[in-house]
């Protein structure tokens, strides 16, 4: 889960990283200017997006006053930045910058441990240092056990190449920094850039934070859950514990267990779907091991209710999954579109594993016209495609 | 032979209590593990289909002599559950259970690398590790194929199912399920390595999906270190840059972890890649076929 700036410098300042002091965040040019007056003096108005290359798509702008304040968030609100729609800005205090570092916290799941990167040569793209120059960029794994005390943070920031005159005041930051990463479970915390101002303090003037999901549960993250810039399909699968990730420009849904299997399906729909001029899968839906009757049939409602579908392809391997429990979901779903209206889809189906034949049977007696069933999982990709092409 | 499992394994598993720790040891003694002890903080004294109940892994093993441990712990018990395992020098550590914090997995990993890796752990998030017809310790169903030729290794469950089903009547010596999170006890690394070395394993299928390198990194070991002959698939292809897909790994990020760049990496070195597990499947086919080694 990918934090906003202003979100990662909120968690910032609670660890007591520099931050700079009074920023907020806008919705609408009247908030923007508001919050300006608030700090008086220039400010910076920042796109809060998602993405990286903001400042060069013109969603960060300097203002000298509330006025051009307004006028920079009028400017920038609603702004797409690679596909992300602004909506939200940052107004802050505009720093005098004397020198740009660069400082984050990272998982390595090569060495299974973590990683720090720091370095003196800040403000643009790592991924540009790090290719064109590596020495400036130090790399320190961190273990887990021990974590970063003040000697460690020491190493780090001597290794970056920070100057000696400022490495004491920025490991203290690296400290801190370090507890936002290993007390907030986040897998990255990058700071870039750190800067130096002009009067020679450490302020974190960028934030990047992605956490783990799978902490949730020792957090209250409620505020983090991006709803709006989430597809709808998306939180309604949610809301109904399903793993479901909409794909755009596709025409197939499709269903199965197991995120392996189910990005496999994936995969064998747009391969057969080259040969019926690029047909390709719709949605990722995995309804997990040992799926209901229940589960299958929200997964298929959803699936169904995508307009963008054609056909769908249902694809279980059962181990734990019982095919019949599946078969009965497809079974109960199909009954509830049809109280309402009728299936306007095309239903590929392939059940193999624990009781196939039991969830064959079912589906046989079902007889429905609009469900095919296929015994092999490329066959049943290909019909697929096939019956999206024919518009279904 | 087999790696890792064999029959004499003793297993023991831990939140045996639990609804899913019942009922996948139930199914793992039907399929002919011997589980000789579970564990439960708490309930020791207590017994499931008359497998004893100890409150620790230190107990059971005392106990019963116990040398592989199954966890079905819920996500927030998993660190305390695998560094118990490790303080008791149990030797193999099969961990089911499905979304633990990375910090957590992180933890635990470093914890057994302090301690001189007394513990080989397999997952998280993993289907388990199952030597067909000799053992099976975790939730892969046992029946769809048996004991062969062929080692398997992989990232995913139900794929694992799927090629075993579609190499059913070859069969396996050694299935191993390595697990979908961000950081894993056992690589495909450690999985080549072992059937490299497994006098039983004739040819190994290797399945892979996007996200980190792992796949990368084991194409480099291929190249140097094996000489059985591997076949490989990897899923994600079609999978959206900064989407986790399914498995808390399988993201792609930027340009790093695509399905093209890992298939690219085996065939560099010679593995052959399906573009479907069907595809795969028939390429393993051929191997044995022409190697005349069934």
């Amino acid at each position: 889960m990918d934090l906003f700036e202003y979100q990662a410098k909120a968690l910032f300042a609670e660890f007591d990283v520099p931050v700079p002091p009074g920023g907020r965040v806008a919705g609408t040019p009247e908030e923007a200017e508001a919050i300006a007056t608030d700090i008086g003096g220039v400010v910076v108005v920042k796109a809060q997006v998602k993405t990286g290359g903001r400042g060069k798509a013109g969603g960060v702008k300097l203002a000298q006053d509330a006025a051009a304040a307004r006028a920079a968030a009028q400017a920038i609100l609603g702004m797409d930045i690679k596909g992300h729609t602004v909506r939200a800005v940052l107004v802050e205090p505009a720093s005098q910058i004397a020198e740009e570092y660069y400082a984050s916290f990272l998982l390595d799941r090569a060495n299974r441990t973590f990683l720090a990167m720091c370095s003196h040569a800040g403000g643009m793209d790592i991924e540009e240092v790090a290719a064109t120059q590596p020495e400036a960029l130090a790399k320190i794994p961190v273990d887990p056990l021990a974590g970063v005390d003040p000697q460690t943070a020491a190493a780090i920031v001597a290794e970056g190449g920070l100057p000696e005159e400022v490495r004491s005041q920025a490991a203290a930051v690296l400290v801190q920094l370090w507890r936002v990463f290993a007390e907030s479970d986040a897998t990255l915390v990058e700071v870039n850039p750190l800067i130096r101002t002009a009067d020679d303090r450490i302020v974190a003037l960028d934030g990047k934070v992605t956490l783990d999901g799978n902490a949730e549960f020792r957090h209250d993250w409620d505020t983090y859950h991006d709803v709006e810039a989430t597809d709808p399909l998306e939180v309604r699968a949610k809301q109904k514990n399903l793993n479901y990730v909409k794909l755009y420009g596709g025409q197939v849904g499709i269903i199965g267990n197991g995120a392996g299997l189910v990005m496999s399906a994936l995969d064998v729909v747009a391969y057969a779907g080259e040969d019926y001029g690029g047909i390709r899968p719709a949605n990722f839906l995995d309804i997990g091991g040992g799926a209901s009757a229940e589960v299958m049939a929200n997964g298929l409602d959803i699936v169904l209710s995508d307009p963008d579908v054609r056909s769908v392809f249902v694809n279980v391997f059962g181990g734990i999954t019982a095919c019949d429990a599946v078969a009965d979901g497809i079974v109960s779903a199909i009954r509830m579109v049809e109280q309402d209206g009728s299936l306007d889809k095309q239903l590929v189906v392939r059940l193999d594993g624990n009781n196939a034949p039991e969830g064959h049977r079912i589906l046989d007696e079902f007889d429905h016209p609009r469900i095919t069933r296929v015994d092999s999982m490329d066959d049943a990709a290909r019909r697929a495609a096939q019956l999206a092409a024919a518009g279904a | 032979m087999s790696i890792w499992l064999n029959e004499g394994s003793r297993v023991l598993v831990q939140g045996i209590t639990g609804s899913e720790g019942t009922k996948h040891t139930r199914r793992m003694v039907a399929s002919g593990t011997n589980v000789v002890a579970g564990v439960t903080p708490g309930k020791g004294g207590q017994d499931v289909d008359g497998i004893p109940v100890f409150s620790s892994v230190g107990d059971a093993v005392a106990e019963t002599r116990a040398d592989v441990s199954v966890v079905f712990v819920p996500p927030r018990f998993a660190k305390g559950a695998v560094t118990e395992t490790i303080d008791a020098g149990v030797g193999l550590c099969v961990v089911i259970t499905e979304g633990i914090p990375v910090h957590d997995s992180a933890y635990f990993w470093a914890y057994n690398v302090s301690k001189g890796e007394p513990t080989r752990i397999i997952g998280p998030n993993c289907p388990g590790i199952i030597s067909p017809g000799r053992s099976n310790v975790g939730i892969t169903p046992a029946d769809i194929t048996g004991p062969g030729r062929i080692g398997l290794v992989s990232k995913s469950g139900t794929l694992t199912y799927q090629m075993m089903y579609e190499l059913r009547d070859i069969g396996f010596s050694t299935c191993v399920g390595i697990g979908g999170d961000p950081i894993v006890g056992t690589t495909h690394i450690d999985a080549l390595q072992a059937f490299e070395n497994d006098p039983d394993t004739d040819a190994i299928i290797m399945i892979g999906e996007i996200g980190g390198d792992a796949e990368e990194r084991a194409a480099a070991y291929i190249e140097q270190r094996i000489s059985k002959p591997v076949v490989g698939y990897v899923a994600g292809f079609t999978a959206p840059e900064g989407k986790t897909m399914g498995h808390a790994g399988a993201i792609v990020s930027g340009s790093a972890g695509t399905a093209a760049a890992k298939q690219e990496a085996l065939e560099k070195v010679g593995v052959k890649v399906g573009r479907t597990p069907s595809e795969s499947a028939a390429l393993m086919r051929e191997i044995l076929t022409s190697a005349g080694t069934r």
